[in-house]
């Protein structure tokens, strides 16, 4: 008898009980370790921002390292088995992987970073970097002398080379002669092939280093041998300060308690975000004022300021792609879906976009 | 091309290389010794940060170094206990070996990530890395204990009849391996990266095993293909930075891809498997039978 009413009363906490006092399950899935100080420590920084502004409606749990092939099947359908109600897959390369299980799981929200595929229960998420590859392109066209810029790329996705082209175009703005040197190192996180990369670049005559990667070792090789760098999705200045110009700064909290917020609330939709400077997903870190001079800062924060009211866009034309074809006609500016498909490189930048 | 430039992809390669001459030295010595342990990433990853640990701690490189390689001997001692008296099997023991040092060492060094540090100057440890490919093979070839070494690793019932202690001898073989994998792990994150990160080896450990078959189990043709690989990987980053088109992908599997071809040329002729793997390689060795 007894042995009924418990099983009884277990049985009625969980039917009953769970639907209004348990807190809604968030999971995150990282491609690095969240202690890398770039691109999975900011997601990181995100997710505990939501924690901070949601408190006991949701719990959060992240599952890191986690590649982008099979395995990451695996590690999603981990999440969706153990009841969370919302994913947030933090890389591009978890695309087809982030939809396979979601299909299974109707019922469970899906957010994937950087992706441009959306379904029912997937939304996309990604921040506007170009904008911030546009100021370190003007910073660095100023600041250059041997006019040469190392570029360390990671892998040939839109996002990358989007964050090349805005770079090249502001950068050769303000210094024609500009010659842009492009490693990709095919990976996110290897610190020695990143230094590699970095020395390999600075060797061949670069004075200002720009990575695509996750680590601060070109950061450190930079300040090691002399030159500039920018740093990558974190403030990065404490490990190169004597190198380290300015960094891109992913901003994901404010979105990630949206989101929650919107799954806890119930009124959860599907959609694709694409916010830049103006809502604050993507920031500059101080700009270094020992390294710049001070109107150069002046015109970067002009800048800032010009890309969040609508008047300065990084893709304006005329723009031409290798070829000499005009892809971007004069006065205008070029629409998202070429940005978010771009896999050419503009007129300038000598190489190929590796296929 | 300069000389400038010339020299300075020298330096690039050399500093490079050198962590995969040192794990794969390591692993050559535990394997000619008869026996396979594929932990050397596990290894490395826990010389990397017991390094890194204690430097910030202690601020002695040479305190650093020294502990550093005593996890290395304190993590292969763990392996050698478990494949050579308990007789585990190599394969799993080494993989578990592997898992649990990446797993040891994020726990570890958590509260490390970014802690910024000072790096030593690599040059030392370039130049002793050559040595001591030149005393192994040295060991190996000119000295009695090199033979005897050698002996155990092709037929341990023969070494064992003739009064040699098996499990003694492979037990030292494995220390050395270990605390070479852990020499390069510190290297790494304290000359080459000056920075502990999670999984900052990436991969390198499964590079140097795939150099040692690549190698033949020569230890001069360790150096040499570790610095093939790593001369190739520098090269095609100064080609792509002089806008010329190059498949970077290609060289990120080149290593595999050109041990898999040594494995095959070796393994289509029965002679050349005697000339080269160590015949006891992976079989453990039970005393008294």
């Amino acid at each position: 008898m007894i042995r009924i009413i418990t099983f009884l009363s277990t049985f009625l906490v969980f039917a009953f009980g769970s639907a209004y006092a348990d807190p809604k399950k968030v999971g995150f899935i990282y491609i690095g370790p969240p202690g890398d100080h770039g691109w999975t420590y900011m997601h990181d920084v995100g997710r505990k921002y939501m924690e901070s502004q949601l408190g006991d409606s949701i719990t959060t749990t992240y599952l890191e390292n986690i590649p982008e092939n099979a395995d990451a099947v695996r590690a999603i359908r981990k999440l969706a088995d153990s009841g969370h109600d919302l994913i947030f897959t933090t890389s591009f390369n978890y695309m087809d992987q982030t939809h396979e299980v979601a299909k299974d799981f109707p019922d469970i929200k899906f957010e994937h970073a950087t992706g441009y595929i959306q379904a029912e229960n997937v939304a996309t998420y990604s921040a506007r970097f170009y904008e911030g590859r546009m100021i370190e392109g003007h910073i660095a066209g100023h600041m250059t002398e041997t006019n040469t810029i190392g570029y360390i790329a990671s892998f040939p996705i839109p996002e990358v080379v989007r964050g090349i082209n805005a770079f090249y175009l502001a950068a050769s703005k303000v210094n024609p002669d500009i010659k842009m040197k492009i490693i990709w190192v095919f990976t996110w996180y290897d610190p020695g092939k990143e230094a590699d990369a970095a020395n390999t670049l600075i060797n061949q005559g670069a004075d200002i280093i720009v990575q695509h990667t996750d680590t601060y070792a070109p950061c450190q090789a930079a300040q090691k041998a002399g030159v500039y760098a920018f740093g990558q999705a974190s403030n990065q200045e404490e490990f190169c300060p004597d190198a380290h110009l300015t960094s891109i700064e992913d901003i994901w909290g404010p979105y990630y308690a949206e989101r929650a917020k919107a799954v806890v609330d119930g009124t959860w939709s599907s959609g694709d975000t694409w916010d830049g400077m103006d809502k604050g997903m993507v920031v500059m870190s101080p700009y270094n004022t020992k390294l710049m001079p001070a109107s150069l800062i002046q015109e970067a924060v002009n800048m800032e300021v010009g890309i969040k009211d609508g008047t300065i866009h990084p893709f304006t034309g005329p723009i031409y792609n290798q070829a000499g074809e005009l892809v971007v006609p004069e006065g205008e500016v070029a629409p998202d879906g070429m940005l978010l498909g771009m896999n050419f490189y503009v007129q300038g930048i000598d190489g190929e976009v590796p296929q | 091309m300069n000389l400038d430039l010339i020299l300075g992809i020298l330096q690039i390669v050399l500093i490079a290389t050198t962590p995969l001459v040192f794990a794969g030295i390591g692993e050559l010595v535990t394997e000619k010794s008869g026996v396979l342990n594929l932990g050397v990433e596990g290894m490395m990853l826990v010389g990397a940060v017991s390094a890194f640990i204690i430097l910030v701690i202690t601020g002695s490189y040479f305190i650093a170094f020294f502990v550093s390689i005593l996890s290395g001997i304190i993590m292969s001692g763990l392996f050698a206990f478990l494949v050579l008296f308990l007789m585990s099997n190599q394969i799993a023991t080494g993989l578990a070996l592997t898992i649990f040092g990446i797993g040891l060492s994020s726990m570890l060094g958590k509260q490390y990530i970014g802690t910024p540090i000072d790096g030593l100057s690599p040059w030392f440890f370039v130049i002793f890395s050559f040595l001591i490919v030149f005393l192994v093979s040295y060991f190996f070839y000119k000295t009695k204990a090199g033979l005897i070494l050698r002996a155990v690793g092709e037929s341990h019932n023969s070494a064992h009849a003739l009064g040699y202690s098996v499990i003694k001898i492979r037990f030292l073989s494995i220390l050395f391996g270990g605390s070479m994998c852990a020499l390069a792990g510190s290297y790494i994150s304290i000359c080459y990266a000056p920075m502990w990160q999670e999984g900052m080896t990436a991969g390198r450990g499964w590079i140097a095993l795939a150099l040692v078959v690549f190698a033949t189990w020569k230890p001069e043709r360790v150096l040499i293909g570790a610095y093939i690989f790593g001369g190739v990987t520098i090269l095609q980053m100064n080609l792509q930075a002089l806008g010329l088109r190059f498949p970077g992908q290609f060289f990120s599997m080149a290593p595999y891809v050109a041990t898999i071809i040594v494995l095959v040329l070796i393994s289509s002729n029965k002679l050349r498997i005697k000339l080269s793997a160590p015949a006891s390689l992976t079989i453990p060795f039970y005393k008294g039978r």
